[in-house]
């Protein structure tokens, strides 16, 4: 087993059921896009490797072992979805596919260095948390002495606040950074009037995930929390008209 | 979706009942946006409601008699965009474009200026004569938002009149503008898109000579660019080259851009839309500088609030269950009376043939007029008021949760309430979800909602003969079962399933003539399918019993009535009578037992087993019916087969757990 796949499949895990839960091999095989019987395969593996614990008809789990790659691979990819997204501007959609990619090649150098020149970003441009790294440091000043990096810290590369729309707190406002999800939803959002650019605000967010109330070109939508999850917005300059 | 994907720019017959008409009109514009009331005003009494051939979109068309003229108007479904996201689009766009109807009248909401515009700008590539009518100005007032419709006249070169359709206010200028639109028969301007689309537009157009269609050529351009699936089979069939051409120049303005060319085009109508609404519109805003909540927010911060926005919903729709049987009860009870003194009420199963037929198809009428119309029409009444308010799209909004549990959202909540009604309108009501599977699972729950037929059934065996409360519990026992199936149906079924995107419009008061139009629209489906099945079924069910045919049936029947239900063997009749028509079940019962005290020959467990299995079991006939038009007999057949096993299964289980401990 390359070890491309074997991050691959622990990536996967952590995708479906996070550090504790169990993952089932049919979800991993659709995860992957591959046949379950290479699954249950690779699970055997990994098993023997050490890195998950793994029960026919129940799933994967990650080992201490397995977490630790898990968790190093997720921030590197999204250290470099920032990388690729602020740094490259290459369009949004596409970095998670690009970051995938690279996320196995790289050094823990250069992930230091991604993080040092990015200014530590908090999180990924779809909004997930970018994790903090495992050095044990303080702060990032401190990162200095550890690695003793040359890269001054960059005073005006920030990441900018983009963020789902439903982290959009009551009075706030954002513009649409870009939404992902099926062709057809964007199409419906954006022939609503989710346009790139437009501002938008939350008026009523429902208890346990329910439909969420956006307030777009003077009228009122009510988008399923899935959906609204995946329109991601740039909170800081919401307020320009 | 209906049999016409496979089918791409086919027209449509004109199959209108009206004829020798001096023009004929469209009324096309936004969902919410009054509209229907523009159109009840412009029409009158005089509609006719039906549906698009060959499509399952409702079309509404009427007269209007102004200064001589006879003008037809149809009213299109409301719509917010011309790609191929639902058939109420590809519907309208194929009836302007192909159809070419002597003016459309764009109705807008003033409120909501850009998002209206939106759609303007779409209508004017179609290039019909085109004219808008800024709708509900005074609400946008009230809003402190005023709209210069000589200014937007001018910005999109086509006549503009304020109108209140509501209280009657503008319609005399709009009746004027529509007459000097379809005798000159302008072509409206072109809105320019930014350069680099424009400049692609004209590549595309410049090769589009040798293009023989029914389409304008600019709009054709613009959907090739935007790659819309249904037109570019059309051109490719006879012109590969200016596809090809067209998919180039997508694939720059992708690249440009990094967001697919439609949501692009999108953004670039919004951009034009935004311009023409900012030179247009002043927005007043208070003195004080406060902005005052509006009527809709006040209600909106009880009807969507997560307690008293579900203690809202249980009233109303519990509300709505309760005046529907309190009224309709008495109806029920002054009509039974007037028509049994025409014919014999119960079914009759001796006397000569004739007679069986006739006394058939009357019983049949008789159940019609009496059980249905008088339950569902005070039914379907209320709960147009519902929705014409508002009020329907926050329940959607509260019940989203529960119903994704099923596979479903929000809005599937609209045939699952009119379900409670009569099922054959709730599985056509089914079409407001947006994918095929939805669609069909909508249709499936729909089926298993008791309606106002089988609420008799329950209310007949159980709440009379065994107490109230194992007639609720029946109730409970069915929403835990659609709760259930719509679990495995969703797991089972093929297909995508797309999440609640709705427009949440403000609330209003609701226009009696909208009222009543939705109301008979739901209705009408009762007269032309429920009662010819009821009618017809009647007839010759009663006439096969008759002629001795059903005592083999039920003989072969009674392994599972007898054996496997713990029912008396001649209860599988009745359960044969039931496919007809529900509500026969107990009519049957009364005649072959020759008694309606049900207690005297029936335990208080075949009760309650012989309700449960017929209101699991197939709706009735006119349901099957309904559900084959919609989705085939292939479908229809599956689910009718899948709620037979289903409430074989169940009442044989229920059969023994109830015997277990009520002896």
């Amino acid at each position: 087993m390359a070890q491309e796949q074997v991050e691959e499949y622990l990536e996967a895990i952590y995708d479906i059921a996070g550090t504790e839960g169990a993952a089932k091999t049919s979800a991993i095989a659709k995860c992957l896009k591959v046949a379950p019987a290479s699954v249950t395969e690779a699970l055997q593996n990994l098993a023997e490797k050490n890195l998950v614990n793994y029960e026919p008809y129940k799933g994967a789990s990650l080992t201490e072992e397995g977490k630790k790659i898990a968790g190093t691979i997720k921030r590197r990819h999204r250290l470099l979805e920032v990388f690729l997204a602020d740094v490259l501007h290459i369009n949004r959609a596409k970095v998670h596919d690009e970051a995938c990619r690279m996320e196995h090649t790289i050094s823990e150098d250069t992930e230091n260095a991604l993080c040092r020149m990015l200014n530590a970003p908090a999180r990924c441009p779809h909004g997930s948390p970018i994790a903090p790294c495992a050095k044990g440091v303080g702060s990032c000043s401190e990162c200095d002495a550890v690695t003793g990096s040359a890269i001054p810290l960059p005073g005006d590369l920030r990441n900018a606040d983009i963020i789902p729309v439903t982290d959009l707190g009551p009075q706030e406002k954002g513009t649409i950074a870009f939404i992902r999800g099926d062709c057809k939803v964007v199409q419906r959002l954006s022939d609503l009037g989710l346009t790139l650019g437009t501002i938008v605000s939350v008026t009523r967010k429902s208890p346990m995930n329910g439909p969420v109330e956006v307030f777009v070109r003077r009228t009122k939508l009510a988008i399923d929390h899935a959906i609204a999850e995946n329109i991601f917005v740039n909170a800081r300059d919401g307020g320009k008209p | 979706m209906s049999g016409c994907d496979g089918c791409t720019g086919c027209t449509q017959k004109k199959e209108s009942a009206v004829t020798d008409v001096d023009y004929t009109i469209a009324l096309a514009g936004n969902a919410n946006v009054g509209k229907s009331v523009t159109f009840n005003q412009l029409t009158g009494v005089d509609q006719i409601i039906g549906n698009w051939p060959g499509k399952t979109v409702e079309r509404a068309e009427g007269i209007l008699q102004y200064k001589g003229h006879r003008i037809r108007v149809i009213d299109l479904p409301g719509i917010y965009s011309f790609s191929t996201y639902s058939m109420e689009e590809l519907v309208s766009r194929d009836y302007i474009a192909l159809e070419h109807p002597d003016a459309v009248v764009n109705v807008i909401d003033a409120s909501a200026l850009e998002r209206n515009l939106f759609f303007t700008i779409q209508l004017m590539e179609l290039a019909p004569p085109l004219m808008v009518a800024v709708n509900q100005i005074d609400l946008a007032e009230k809003k402190g938002i005023s709209i210069d419709t000589k200014k937007l006249s001018s910005l999109l070169g086509i006549p503009v009149i304020p109108t209140i359709a509501i209280r009657g206010k503008g319609i005399p200028n709009l009746t004027d503008a529509i007459l000097d639109l379809v005798r000159d028969r302008p072509v409206p301007p072109t809105l320019a898109y930014g350069k680099e689309i424009e400049e692609r537009i004209s590549r595309i157009m410049a090769m589009m000579g040798v293009v023989k269609t029914a389409y304008p050529i600019r709009w054709l351009a613009i959907k090739l660019l935007e790659r819309d699936p249904k037109i570019i089979p059309v051109i490719r069939e006879q012109a590969p080259e200016v596809v090809k051409e067209a998919e180039k120049c997508a694939a720059e303005i992708e690249a440009l851009h990094g967001e697919s060319v439609s949501v692009v085009m999108s953004a670039e109508r919004y951009q034009i839309a935004d311009r023409i609404a900012a030179e247009v519109i002043t927005v007043r805003t208070p003195s004080d500088g406060s902005v005052k909540k509006s009527l809709t927010d006040k209600i909106d911060s009880f009807a969507l609030h997560p307690f008293f926005g579900y203690l809202m919903v249980i009233a109303v729709i519990g509300g709505l269950l309760i005046w529907t049987f309190l009224i309709g009860a008495q109806i029920s009870a002054i009509l039974t009376v007037f028509l049994s003194q025409f014919e014999q009420y119960e079914p009759v199963i001796n006397g000569s043939l004739t007679s069986v037929l006739w006394n058939g198809a009357f019983t049949g009428f008789v159940a019609g007029v009496t059980l249905i119309i008088p339950y569902v029409l005070p039914f379907y009444l209320i709960l147009a008021v519902i929705e014409d308010s508002g009020y329907l799209t926050r329940i959607s909004v509260m019940l989203d949760r529960g119903m994704h549990k099923l596979g479903l959202h929000g809005k599937a909540i609209i045939p699952v309430i009119l379900g409670y009604g009569c099922n054959v309108p709730a599985c056509y009501s089914c079409r407001i979800m947006e994918s095929p599977k939805q669609k069909l699972l909508a249709a499936f729950l729909v089926t298993l909602v008791p309606c106002t037929a089988r609420t008799v059934v329950i209310l007949g065996l159980v709440a009379a003969f065994v107490n109230i409360w194992w007639a609720l519990a029946l109730y409970a026992f069915d929403i835990l079962l659609i709760i259930i199936a719509g679990r495995l149906a969703f797991k089972v079924m093929p297909g995508e399933s797309v999440g609640l995107i709705m427009e949440m419009p403000d609330f209003h008061v609701p226009s009696l003539s909208v009222v009543l139009k939705q109301t008979w629209a739901r209705t009408k489906s009762l007269v032309w399918l429920v009662f010819p099945a009821y009618i017809i079924g009647s007839a010759l069910i009663q006439a096969v019993y008759w002629a001795g045919w059903l005592t083999p049936v039920n003989n072969a029947l009674a392994p599972v009535t007898t054996l496997w239900l713990g029912l008396p063997a001649i209860v599988g009749i009745t359960l044969i009578f039931g496919i007809v028509r529900k509500e026969m079940t107990i009519l049957t019962l009364a005649v072959l037992f020759g008694t309606t005290n049900f207690a005297t020959v029936l335990t208080p467990v075949q009760l309650i087993v012989l309700a449960l299995v017929t209101m699991i079991y197939i709706p009735c006939i006119s349901v099957i019916l309904a559900l084959a038009s919609e989705f085939g007999w292939k479908k229809s057949l599956a689910i009718t087969f899948t709620e037979v096993a289903a409430a074989t299964i169940i009442g044989g289980i229920a059969f023994r757990v109830l015997s277990m401990f009520m002896g």
